[in-house]
């Protein structure tokens, strides 16, 4: 049986105001505290365009490849529910933004990339909350600008769209589009998933999973959906059209039997906006201002730093990541370090701390400072990693913490000499096994005299000094 | 268009609308509309072939508004206004998703 | 000094910049006039005295800081549909009644601007969906030439009390004809601006694509004056034109002289009443007598008009009062679930007009009729919008009736909603086409009922008809005719 997933993903953008009125796009207030006749539907009160989520828009939509639509109009979508203002959404119905574009997945280390059909702007919806008796609305949110993103029914697995969903995320970021906060909403998503058994049969009956909004979720609910509708199929049972519920708790999805009315949405013009008539000078002045997509800095990265192409995918994943490691390869001119550090000492202690690396009081300054003191061999490594966990604490200038904590590697001859003197002295039958040929003696050797140093001694001049001595 | 015998489904578009009718509402309406209809039945003897559709009266396009915050309405005066409320936020029959 | 009630606004604007009266006694002389003569109108709908009074002393002491305007002290009426902030906004409907309005509609921020302010609130059919005023949630409002006979809708109030002396003036709206008609059957005068030249914002919306709000007022020239106070783009209604605002009242000339005037032929059709075209065609030849040519013209579609009004309006008019739900503002009826809650309020909340009118716009949206009805209409509004572009092309204004009768009776046409629908024939056109129109009284019936005269322009022409009207209205002396409800302080 083969799977077809199309996904409807709602992304918030990150404008200052709502869509069609002044009041702050802004999550965590008070309820409806940022309201107004216009988001709250109020008689007499009317839309007026924001320009700034119609710029952003047509940004995604040259991010992602697509064909910008020079005319494009607003709609008004009809239907009854508490957390909408007016009773009817404004969204665009036969004349988006923009049609067509793509997403670059790679799964399984294959790179395939999955077709868009269109990304239309529309006003988001109020806020339920429940009440053990009652639900309460509150329309902080009703009014701001929502991008959707509908896709082809072009994904086969859960894996597809969990990875259809982090790349989207990843640019949509990249582009300063979205914050992508899942945690605040920024991405929802519906899904439309069937199954048939061949590529050469037509599209299955369709199910519709609404309003998923953490991409684990997605990836649960069409693992579990997928194989249900397997199930069915090989049933030889009908999958029936409708929408169903992803109940996260139990892990199914659930039909809604709701007794909501047919959907008939009687879009039409909406006739207090006027069209929209974009310039191509504008766009292509919009075009010019694109940042660099994440697969294309990959690329770059592994060009101008030479790093290799795996480590430069992981730190171009994210734009704020990807730019700490870039300031901090250009201050202290050690590319190879400074990947290493940001991909192994920061996602270790990000992920420990659950912190994202716009909050850490480590800047690329410091950590330049903290690889030129290991590349002048005032540091070793697990002096600089002490060094390291400060530095990502609370900051600072890495020399004087070195000084501070006494970390100053020991290069000096006469000092290293004497610790390896001492050592030699105190252990007779480790240096006998040594010159009977037993390498691994050596090792033991070495950590001796680090030990004594308080990990400070140099160790390759440890280890010089002891093969000398021993001759 | 509809044909002039074809009867005007009040109960569904009624519902669309979410307006309950009295049976004799829906008795009134019905026949009115279906007047009505047959009257606008007129348009359809209309060549409107190639003609584009007119949803504003205004030549007018690219209309925007600057991403420029505004003050909103004062909470209390919007609470004030609901029929019900609690915890500021408006109360609504328990929606059941 | 003569009674305050019976003068202009330009009067009264005389008067208090000269000293003669101050805002707070003309305020009081209307409101006593209210409460005298109104029970017999039902012009009003709120009156907050106090309120008004206190906006008149303000004003009063405004003027004494030597901080007065051209309008300081001004009381306009204002129809139930405008937002007025700390006042209802009822609409003519139960289904708001308990809403506070806390915003200023655009048009009620520049009068205050100016140093005018609010009355009062007047009466309307429901939603302005309606052409009689019978339609109102809080009853019929009569018409002062003869309270049996309706006074027009749906900005009835705001033309009866005009027309009474209730009011000096009062904003209407008009989306197809609410302010021509009512002006018309009560001896007023009446404008309805050009789609775009008014501000919408804080106006509830009935039909989105045609509601305009203007004046309804003594003479043509208060009407040029209001006009300039209320027009210009507005950033909260997008569809506002930026358009500069010429002086209305300095193109005033009293003259015709160099204009052609059209006679739309389909304007003047079998079944209208004889009086009434009798009554227009003499006001047609006395414009050719002061100087205007007088063309004839066509304007094809014009049979398609009201088909076409009926469909579009209906249709906005269907998903704009889907606010109306009991959850936000307004009145509720509770019920077990929203879509419970949604069916109970509407059907209370609504009168039978306004379900009617949101039922056809429904259908007319709804799956598998969207093409035939909807689209098909607005691409007739396209053919109709046309016709007035050619017949502008040959002339400067067009002369037709308002309405094919006088003032009806009341209950006359509250059983067949389609031959009051037929009524709107002359006055929709303006409305799709989105062009302006003016209700000039051009005498009366035999009967002693108003006559009014609609002059036609095209869009943002608003000069050249208030100047025919002008010119017409100082060659006649209808605007000097007042009803005699209330005359002498006997109602
Ligand atoms: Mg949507
Ligand atoms: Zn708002």
């Amino acid at each position: 049986m083969i799977p077809s997933i199309g996904l409807e993903v709602h992304v918030q953008l990150r404008t200052r105001t709502k869509m069609f009125c002044g009041c702050p796009n802004r999550f965590g207030d008070d309820p409806n505290t940022l309201v107004c006749p216009v988001c709250l539907g109020y008689p007499g009160a009317l839309p007026v365009m924001n320009g700034e989520a119609i710029r952003l828009t047509v940004m995604a939509g040259l991010l992602l490849g697509c064909r910008i639509n020079l005319q494009s109009k607003f709609d008004r979508k009809n239907y009854f529910y508490p957390d909408q203002a007016k009773n009817y959404q404004i969204s665009q119905y036969d004349q988006p933004l923009c049609s067509g574009g793509g997403v670059e997945i790679v799964v399984g280390g294959e790179k395939r990339v999955v077709g868009l059909t269109r990304i239309h702007l529309e006003e988001d919806v109020a806020k339920n909350i429940h009440f053990a008796d009652a639900s309460g609305v509150d329309f902080n949110r009703a009014g701001t600008p929502l991008m959707e993103i509908v896709t082809e029914p072009e994904l086969h697995s859960a894996d597809e769209a969990f990875a259809f969903l982090q790349a989207l995320k990843q640019i949509l970021q990249y582009g300063g589009i979205s914050d992508c906060n899942l945690e605040q909403g920024n991405i929802r998503c519906d899904i439309n998933c069937s199954v048939r058994p061949t590529v050469r049969d037509p599209l299955g009956t369709k199910t519709e999973i609404k309003n998923m909004n953490t991409f684990k979720g997605v990836h649960r609910a069409l693992s579990y959906e997928l194989q249900r509708q397997i199930r069915e199929v090989e049933k030889g049972r009908l999958i029936v059209q409708e929408t169903r519920r992803w109940d996260d708790e139990a892990g199914v999805t659930l039909s809604m039997r709701s007794k909501e009315y047919a959907h008939d949405y009687r879009y039409f013009p909406e006739p207090d906006l006027l069209p929209v008539v974009l310039k191509q000078e504008d766009v292509d002045a919009w075009r010019g201002e694109l940042p660099e997509k994440p697969a294309d800095r990959r690329d770059r990265m592994v060009r101008e730093y030479g790093i290799p192409e795996y480590d430069a995918g992981v730190l171009a994943a994210d734009r704020m990541v990807a730019d700490f490691f870039e300031a901090t390869a250009k201050g202290c001119g050690n590319a190879k370090a400074a990947s290493n550090w940001v991909m192994v000492e920061m996602m270790k202690c990000l992920s420990e701390q659950g912190k994202d690396i716009g909050a850490v009081a480590i800047t690329p300054a410091m950590l330049g400072e903290l690889i030129k003191l290991v590349d002048g061999k005032v540091l070793n490594m697990p002096g600089a990693r002490e060094v390291f966990a400060v530095l990502f604490e609370q900051g600072g200038d890495p020399q004087a913490i070195v000084k501070e904590k006494g970390l100053a590697q020991v290069s000096d001859t006469s000092a290293i000499e004497g610790f390896v003197d001492e050592v030699i002295a105190g252990n007779g039958s480790v240096v006998a096994d040594y010159r009977a040929g037993k390498q691994a003696a050596l090792q033991f050797l070495i950590g001796q005299v680090m030990k004594l140093s308080r990990g400070k001694a140099n160790p390759p001049m440890v280890r010089e000094l002891l093969l000398s001595k021993l001759g | 268009m509809q044909n002039a015998d074809e009867t005007f489904d009040v109960d569904y578009v009624a519902k669309l609308a979410r307006i309950f009718l009295s049976e004799e509402e829906k008795a009134t309406f019905g026949r009115q509309l279906n007047d009505i209809l047959s009257y606008v039945q007129e348009l359809s003897g209309l060549d409107v072939e190639g003609v584009e559709p007119t949803s504003h009266a205004v030549p007018v396009t690219n209309v925007f508004r600057e991403d420029v915050v505004r003050a909103g309405l004062e909470h209390d005066a919007v609470m004030r206004n609901a029929p019900a409320s609690r915890s500021g936020q408006f109360l609504v029959p328990r929606i059941i998703e | 000094m003569s009674d305050p009630t019976g003068w202009t606004l330009t009067r009264a604007a005389a008067e208090l910049g000269s000293g003669g009266i101050s805002s707070v006694e003309l305020v009081k002389a209307l409101l006593e006039r209210v409460e005298r003569v109104d029970p017999g109108v039902g012009a009003f709908v709120h009156v907050d005295a106090e309120q008004a009074l206190g906006f008149a002393a303000a004003a009063d002491a405004a003027r004494v800081r030597g901080e007065a305007g051209p309008m300081t002290g001004l009381p306009v009426a204002m129809k139930d549909l405008l937002n007025v902030r700390g006042q209802p906004c009822t609409c003519g409907s139960r289904i708001l009644e308990g809403y506070q309005s806390p915003y200023d509609a655009t048009v009620v921020a520049r009068l205050k601007a100016g140093g005018a302010f609010p009355l009062g609130r007047v009466n309307m059919d429901e939603f302005a969906m309606g052409s009689s005023n019978e339609a109102s949630a809080f009853g019929p409002t009569r018409n002062p030439w003869n309270t049996d006979r309706v006074p027009g809708g749906s900005s009835g109030g705001s033309a009866a009390a005009v027309s009474a002396d209730l009011a000096l003036a009062a904003l209407g709206t008009d989306t197809g004809g609410s302010i021509r008609q009512p002006a018309s059957f009560c001896g007023c005068v009446g404008l309805k601006p050009t789609y775009g030249r008014v501000s919408r914002y804080g106006l509830t919306a009935y039909a989105s694509s045609l509601d305009q709000i203007g004046p309804i007022t003594k003479t043509v020239e208060d009407a040029a004056w209001l006009l300039g106070a209320l027009a210009g783009y507005d950033p909260y209604d997008s569809t506002s034109v930026r358009e500069p605002v010429p002086d209305y009242r300095a193109g005033l000339t009293g003259s015709l002289e160099g204009l052609r005037l059209g006679l739309p032929k389909e304007y003047f059709i079998e079944g209208m009443d004889p009086e009434v075209e009798a009554r227009v065609r003499e006001a047609v030849a006395v414009c050719e007598k002061l100087g205007a040519e007088i063309v004839e013209v066509s304007l094809p579609h014009t049979r398609y008009a009201v088909g076409t009004y009926y469909i579009v309006a209906t249709a906005e008019a269907s998903a704009n009062l889907a606010r109306f739900d009991g959850i936000r503002y307004g009145a509720r009826v509770e019920g077990e679930d929203a879509i419970d809650v949604y069916g109970k309020t509407r059907s209370r909340g609504f009168g039978p007009e306004v379900k009617r009118r949101i039922i056809l716009g429904t259908y007319v949206l709804s799956s598998g009729y969207y093409d035939a009805y909807y689209l098909r209409a607005q691409k007739v509004r396209t053919l109709i919008r046309r016709d007035f572009e050619e017949a502008f092309g040959r002339c400067d204004g067009l002369l037709t009736p308002v309405a094919p009768t006088a003032a009806y009776r009341l209950g006359e046409h509250t059983s067949d909603p389609l031959k009051m629908y037929l009524g709107d024939i002359f006055t929709v056109t303006a409305n799709l086409a989105g062009i302006c129109g003016l209700s000039v009284p051009c005498g009366f019936t035999g009967e002693g009922l108003p006559v009014g005269l609609q002059i036609l322009g095209p869009a943002f022409g608003e000069a050249t008809i208030l100047r025919v009207g002008h010119g017409y209205e100082q060659a006649t002396a209808w605007k000097d005719a007042k009803p005699s409800l209330g005359a002498g302080g006997a109602a």
